[in-house]
């Protein structure tokens, strides 16, 4: 056990002591992370909760209670930061600005909205009206933010509506008034609603939204979403380096010599993997502890986050064998590795969210531990517990236990290093 | 003296090649034992098989009383191997890969720290321990080689021509090392295709040759087996044709032998002075000029050619 231990550790002192490695497996996702976030905007403002300045154009044909809470949540102090809305009256010309790409989406509140949803007086209800959300398809991100804060009002309507209608039933049915006053009561309960509204008391709408606003915001943050992917594309790299290193070895006669001396090939070969785990765990931590620090990202619980690196090292690490056992040469690996990482990369969701690539390629990215990873830190970094992480975690231990008996069994067949 | 090493009829195959065929030999405790053969003869793979590296096809032999099929790792902590190739961590530095090496032959705490030291004193190079070995010359880097192999203070000590490819002087320092080593008592197994090496070095030599083992002996009783014989070696021009030469000075009278390699035509005779002149008269009845022409005592190159008719080099 000593000796697998020692050889691991020799190899993390190694790759350290290789300048190239170094390159790419540190500093180069460091600056294509530091790159993503100037490319977002993420160092222009004092946020660093995600992406600011959304423009977002709200045409609210309404001019109603609920329509003007509405635009006036927009433009509230709590979301200054992140959107830039605009007013118009135009509904055709505010899609246009969304055609042509000037902002991330336009929000169009009917007339009469506030009206369908709370009647007045004795006016028989309107059929519902729906606001419209006009997305920009180019700004996936920015839209999917200003959509959260549109659903969020939305939501908290369909409360308020509810616990109108809860209360009447309820005060129906401990006859504290007449059926032929529930009308009236409700009328009144209406009226307190639209001018709590249309006093700003919106604060319990907007608290709603701003506690979560930060969650839906860290989903976003650019960010703390490159970080990780850019992370976890360079781990790929890394357990190939790894992986590279066994057949180096062999090559270069420091294998043939450590079995010619009293250890044993699993000593040997465990050691080996021991070092590419090692290499994997240290350039993930290194490069989450500098994101931290340089780019004040919050990756989430720390024990979590560590759980997360060592279980997604460990199925990387499996990749890394499997790519070593197939391969002859070191050459073959290095060339072999560099694929990998780009196809996981782009499979696993390092550059474009999954959600947003087509079913077929969510299902085949799901073989690759960037894609289970990210969901992991993803989860983390919006606040989620460990106990969210058990897909996650489970997906990546089976993945590594899977490909660490493949790839041995290869290595048998391969006979790699008796003859 | 008691063998520490007896290899019975040791076999390798690849398919349906064989490496080596059924090599069988011993090694005296205290001695310098070298196996003496062209490139490509089975010498590192018979020490391959030995340091249990390879396994045998076939046959097997026993090291300090443990056989290398049933018991290798016991086999491991008796020797100490020195490998052709250099098998260092070039990124180390000379400690650090000396203390790594030491830590896998089960070496720890202040003994590892002194053997390293006292190691870097014996390879001269205690004052660039702190430097990385890419940094060393290729002569360095022989000699951390072999100090590597030194750590544990092996009874036997396996070298691989452990002077390939390095200067003079560098050679030079790893023969004296080799027979400082053996004036500590330490057995040597010492595989080499440069003739002047076993004969300086060795207690005794085996010649081994496409696999087989095909003389076995001190100096004196190999040189003894192709007689009172001298070799003529004639140095011809590149465009010359040695074939032709050799031919005709086969029909020589005192001639026993003449073989080509390369350039050179090697004659074995019993004087070769009686030769030179109807030697030289064959050279330019055939317009082939002699560029020079040495005279050689019975050695070990000159077993091997009376062995298998080709030199050492070939």
């Amino acid at each position: 056990m000593l000796k697998l231990l020692l050889i691991g550790l020799k190899d993390l002192k190694l790759m350290f002591r290789d300048r190239a490695a170094l390159l790419l497996m540190l500093l180069t996702p460091f600056l294509l992370t530091l790159g993503m976030g100037l490319v977002t905007g993420q160092f222009s403002g004092d946020n660093n909760s995600g992406i600011s300045d959304i423009p977002v154009v709200i045409v609210n044909l309404d001019n109603d209670s609920l329509g003007n809470a509405l635009v006036d949540i927009f433009n509230s102090d709590d979301l200054a930061d992140l959107v830039e809305p605009a007013s118009s009256q135009d509904p055709e010309a505010a899609r246009r600005q969304v055609d042509e790409d000037e902002v991330a989406a336009a929000i169009i509140i009917p007339a009469g909205f506030t009206q369908s949803v709370i009647p007045q007086g004795n006016a028989a209800p309107n059929e519902e009206l729906t606001i419209e959300f006009y997305s920009n398809p180019s700004r996936p991100t920015s839209a999917g933010i200003v959509k959260a804060i549109l659903d969020g009002f939305l939501a908290r309507l369909d409360e308020m509506r509810l616990g109108g209608v809860t209360t009447i039933t309820q005060l129906l049915a401990s006859g504290r008034i007449q059926p032929q006053d529930a009308n009236q009561v409700g009328e009144e309960i209406g009226e307190r609603l639209q001018s709590a509204a249309a006093n700003g008391n919106e604060a319990t709408a907007i608290t709603l939204n701003t506690s979560t606003s930060e969650e839906e915001a860290n989903e976003f943050n650019a960010l703390a979403y490159f970080a990780p992917g850019m992370a976890l594309m360079f781990l790929m790299y890394t357990v190939s380096y790894g992986g590279r290193s066994i057949l180096a070895e062999k090559a270069e006669g420091t294998l043939p010599r450590l079995l010619v001396s009293p250890t044993n090939s699993t000593q040997v070969l465990g050691g080996k993997v021991f070092g590419i785990f090692l290499m994997g765990a240290a350039q993930m931590l290194i490069l989450i502890g500098a994101s931290t620090l340089f780019f004040g990202l919050n990756w989430g619980n720390t024990l979590s986050v560590i759980l997360l690196v060592l279980v997604a090292v460990f199925g990387a690490t499996g990749w890394g064998l499997l790519i070593t056992a197939l391969a002859r040469t070191p050459a073959q690996i290095g060339s072999v590795g560099s694929a990998v990482m780009l196809i996981f990369a782009m499979l696993g969701g390092s550059f474009i969210q999954l959600d947003n690539l087509p079913a077929i390629i969510q299902t085949i990215g799901r073989i690759t531990p960037n894609a289970w990873a990210m969901d992991g830190f993803l989860t983390l970094a919006l606040g989620g517990t460990l106990t969210l992480l058990s897909p996650p975690i489970l997906a990546l231990l089976t993945m590594g236990i899977l490909l660490f008996l493949i790839s041995a069994a290869l290595f048998g067949r391969k006979n790699l290093i008796q003859k | 003296m008691p063998a520490i090493l007896e290899s019975q009829n040791l076999v390798k195959k690849y398919g349906d090649f064989t490496a080596v065929k059924g090599v069988t030999f011993d090694i005296k405790e205290g001695e310098i034992f070298s196996l003496l053969g062209p490139n490509g003869a089975g010498k590192t793979t018979t020490i391959s098989m030995l340091s249990t590296l390879y396994t045998p096809t076939s046959g097997d032999a026993t090291i300090g009383g443990h056989s290398i099929t049933k018991d290798p790792m016991a086999v491991k902590q008796v020797i100490g191997v020195v490998p052709q190739d250099l098998a260092l961590y070039e990124d180390l530095t000379a400690k650090e890969n000396l203390v790594f090496w030491g830590q896998m032959y089960g070496l720890g705490g202040k003994s590892l720290n002194s053997r390293v030291d006292e190691v870097l004193d014996q390879i001269g190079l205690a004052d660039k321990a702190k430097n990385r070995v890419k940094t060393y010359s290729g002569g360095m880097k022989r000699r951390v080689n072999i100090g590597v192999g030194l750590l544990h203070k092996p009874r036997l000590l396996f070298m691989d021509e452990p002077t390939v490819g390095i200067d003079p002087q560098s050679r030079r320092a790893i023969l004296d090392t080799v027979k400082d080593l053996n004036e500590q008592g330490m057995t040597v197994l010492y595989t080499t295709h440069y003739m002047e090496e076993a004969q300086e070095l060795s207690d005794r030599v085996g010649i081994i040759d496409h696999g087989e083992l095909i003389a076995l002996g001190t100096q004196d009783e190999l040189t003894k087996q192709v007689g009172q014989t001298e070799t003529l070696i004639l140095h011809i021009g590149e465009n010359e044709d040695p074939e032709a030469l050799a031919k005709a000075i086969r029909s020589v009278d005192g001639v026993q032998k003449a073989d080509v390699t390369d350039n050179e035509v090697s004659v074995i005779t019993s004087d070769a002075k009686d030769i030179l002149a109807a030697v030289v008269t064959q050279a330019n009845e055939r317009g082939i000029r002699i560029r020079s022409m040495d005279i050689r005592e019975p050695n070990l190159e000159a077993v091997f050619l009376n062995l298998t008719g080709r030199a050492l080099r070939d």
